[in-house]
């Protein structure tokens, strides 16, 4: 854990050590932020009596009532813009859009309308949002349930763009998420919402009970956007990655015996560029992994800055391992995903000189 | 010609040519109006429903016209909203001052103070005749030809001449082209440059106002051109689910820049009959007929804080000039569309009305006219001593990062850095005050 984290951390004493996987953290984030504010509500498609087809909104309906959480109509579009409108009366809506490749009907009302409320308006109207959608491949998915499009949003001013890797995080960040005064994508790997994934499809699944990022403390905490999170420290290079990526890598190493310097983003804008230099500075190496399509994907923006701004720094040129720049294909799926092939032969062609 | 399976080539050797249907206006540059296609019902011949009836009940309200000002002035009919003189004079105040500040600001973006400009010249009732109908407090969400609602709401006029000149004195910060105001104030939302995005956020704030139990609703426009947006159906279909206190106002002006209503499906129906289909209560109303506008806002209005269920109100009227000072109307429609409007001109009919019920007279109008351009040229004087667009007199150049996020993140500062540097660069002296744009 890094400083940052240890300090917005509850303390340990009073809140008991419970094991909850992704989806119970978040769900317990959103029981938490329900809680503390009246102003919070959730919608989305089959979110309310059924409770989310991935069951993050369970039992929030029942506790806080219908006028809270809702089902909408499949209609993203509306589904964005009613968040943004109740944003402007004065709520903190929390909409879900079921898969992340179900968002673009809700692209010009986030892009046009949510991220410049703010800026057109000179801070009259607001839209304090919080997007939450379940993103990324790795369950058989196909094209239409699988996408990674986090670079559609990072590209636009006005919107920060936050994905988890952990339960804890899960909770603290979408908190932080919410109580944020700006309008932010909150999306949540899916593949890693049981249990981490190591990369290795044919493997069986660990459940997140058997890993210590499942300890989620009740009550309420935060982990403040815009601050990466050490996961292993090392010497050799530098890995920047986030979501699922994060696991995958981590396994490759251990495998690899690599010593890493794995950093989980956990928040692409506003971005934590001191702890990337930090890091980059000292291993002079840096591989940036995506499961999203490689060209303009977000490694294009970390391939840069880390290029501008530890240039003199490097021993060899940044390597990118991502996903193909194909749609995400549903039978070889596998084979699109970067996994620990890929990624070790990145490894390999980084530490070679 | 396009691909078609080889298999089925055959099989399609002896049905009839299909065509496609392009929409085409009936008049273009030069030709002669002739509007007798358009339907004008008798003032006061539509009946009122109850304000909570059954949208079901009233489907013959989506295809009539509401019109309560006849061929004789006066008032018919049981739409007509029995409004005092004073009210009638104010209003007609409201829209002198409107069309003076049309006029004026027009002028002033063809001599080079601005960059862009929207008049709403012949739809003045269809924004302060309705918004007169709503309480001062409910959150209206507009379209960009609006200006009207915040003339009726008391919004300061320095305030928008400012935004239209982006000059320093601009609360938006010089940021929105002309006209896209805000006043939280005023309850009126920020204008978007983006067409019917405003729709379902009005609902959604309406639904947010019901949630919470508020008494305020909410009312949208949008332009008949722009109900095709996909935004619009989503509007009428949150409104319709979560009964929504809302009015869906739709502006059928005829034109869409140079495209007219039948791009938006006006051949085939109403734009009140969209109403229908979603289960919404639907009014189609004479949106020149000031008493109209009035009393069709005002009965939405009542049906809405009953939790009777939303309204879409179809506006039918004309667009009497240009889009923006972008364009020529002229090259696209015909010069006499104006004159032969069926429905005449919604300030000459609300002034004859008053002098029609012996409460005004030509000699006040003239005066009235007079004082309301006497006063915009003051405002826009005093506006201009902000500075005027391009002229060096606007907001300090670092406010173009904020706002972008609440705080200012490590990549915005560096840019912002970046931003000054350039400014040094070329005045090394410092900012010239005037006469020079930076």
């Amino acid at each position: 854990m890094s400083e940052t984290e240890t300090k917005d951390a509850p303390a340990t004493e009073g809140s008991t050590e419970r094991r909850l996987n992704m989806i119970e953290a978040i769900n317990d984030a959103l029981d938490v932020s329900m809680g503390r504010d009246a102003d919070v509500v959730v919608m989305g498609e089959d979110v309310g009596y059924f409770g989310g087809v991935f069951r993050c909104t369970a039992g929030l309906q029942e506790k806080y009532g219908k006028t809270r959480v809702f089902d909408t109509p499949i209609n993203e579009c509306g589904i964005i813009a009613v968040a943004v409108g109740m944003g402007a009366y004065g709520l903190r809506p929390v909409p879900e859009i079921q898969f992340a490749d179900y968002i673009y009907p809700g692209l010009d009302q986030l892009i046009s309308e949510a991220a410049r409320l703010r800026y057109r308006s000179a801070a009259e109207y607001i839209a304090p949002m919080t997007v939450r959608s379940p993103f990324g491949g790795g369950i058989f998915g196909g094209q239409t349930h699988s996408q990674s499009p986090e670079a559609i949003f990072t590209h636009v001013s006005g919107l920060k763009t936050v994905i988890p890797a952990t339960p804890y995080d899960a909770k603290g960040l979408l908190i932080s998420c919410i109580e944020d005064n700006d309008p932010v994508i909150f999306f949540e790997p899916k593949r890693i919402y049981n249990g981490p994934f190591s990369g290795y499809y044919d493997k069986p699944v660990q459940p997140w009970k058997k890993f210590d990022a499942s300890v989620v403390p009740e009550g309420y905490y935060k982990i403040p956007l815009g601050k990466a999170r050490q996961v292993t420290e090392g010497e050799q290079l530098t890995i920047l990655a986030y979501g699922t990526m994060v696991h995958v890598v981590e396994a490759v190493c251990k495998e690899k015996g690599v010593e890493a310097d794995i950093l989980d983003l956990r928040t692409l804008v506003p971005l934590d560029i001191e702890a990337i230099e930090a890091s980059v500075e000292r291993t002079g190496r840096c591989l940036i992994v995506h499961e999203a399509t490689r060209t303009s994907g977000f490694g294009a923006e970390l391939s840069a800055l880390v290029t501008e701004r530890c240039f003199y720094h490097l021993e060899a040129p940044v390597e990118r391992v991502t996903g193909f720049d194909t749609p995400y294909p549903h039978s070889l799926e596998w084979a699109y995903f970067p996994g620990p092939i890929r990624i070790g032969e990145a490894i390999d062609k980084i530490l070679k000189d | 010609m396009a691909d078609r399976p080889e298999g089925n080539a055959a099989k399609g050797d002896n049905r009839p040519k299909l065509s496609l249907h392009v929409p085409e206006p009936k008049f273009r540059p030069g030709d002669t109006v002739d509007f007798s296609h358009i339907d004008v019902p008798e003032a006061g011949s539509m009946a009122r429903p109850d304000e909570a009836c059954d949208p079901g009940e009233m489907r013959d309200m989506a295809f009539g016209l509401v019109r309560v000002l006849g061929d004789d002035d006066k008032a018919h009919g049981p739409w007509d909203p029995k409004l005092d003189a004073d009210t009638l004079r104010t209003m007609l105040g409201h829209m002198a001052m409107t069309r003076a500040f049309d006029e004026r600001m027009f002028r002033g973006q063809r001599q080079g103070k601005t960059s862009f400009y929207m008049k709403c010249t012949g739809e003045e009732a269809t924004s302060i005749s309705a918004s007169m109908a709503l309480a001062g407090d409910d959150m209206v969400f507009p379209s960009y030809r609006q200006q009207g609602i915040l003339i009726q709401r008391g919004y300061p006029m320095i305030e928008m001449i400012n935004q239209i000149y982006s000059n320093k004195g601009d609360k938006l910060k010089g940021r929105q082209l002309p006209i896209m105001y805000s006043s939280r104030e005023h309850s009126f939302f920020t204008i978007s440059g983006n067409l019917a995005t405003q729709t379902p956020q009005a609902v959604g704030w309406a639904m947010a106002s019901a949630m919470k139990g508020d008494s305020r609703i909410a009312a949208t426009w949008v332009g008949e051109g722009s109900t095709a947006e996909g935004d619009f159906h989503s509007a009428c279909t949150f409104a319709t689910v979560y009964n929504a206190p809302v009015i869906l106002n739709v502006i059928n002006n005829q034109w869409a820049i140079s495209s007219f209503s039948g791009f938006a499906g006006a051949e085939r129906t109403t734009f009140a009959a969209r109403a229908l289909g979603y289960g919404l209560a639907g009014l189609r109303v004479d949106g020149n007929d000031a008493l109209a506008c009035y009393a069709a806002e005002q009965w939405a209005a009542n049906r809405a804080r009953a939790n009777a269920g939303p309204t879409l109100i179809e506006f039918f009227t004309y667009r009497a000039e240009g889009h923006s000072t972008s364009d020529d109307p002229s090259g696209y429609r015909s010069a006499q569309e104006r004159d032969e409007w069926p429905l005449g001109d919604p300030v000459m009919r609300l002034k004859n009305h008053l002098i029609a019920i012996g409460e005004w007279d030509e000699e006040r109008q003239e005066k009235m006219d007079l004082e309301a351009a006497e006063h915009v040229k003051k405002v826009t004087k005093e506006a201009e001593a902000n500075g005027i667009l391009g002229h060096g007199l606007h907001h300090p150049f670092r406010t173009m990062f904020e706002d972008v996020f609440e705080e200012l993140p490590w990549h915005l500062k560096e840019q912002a850095d970046q931003a000054v540097r350039e400014r040094e660069t070329k005045f090394p002296e410092g900012l010239p005050a005037k006469g020079v744009q930076g």
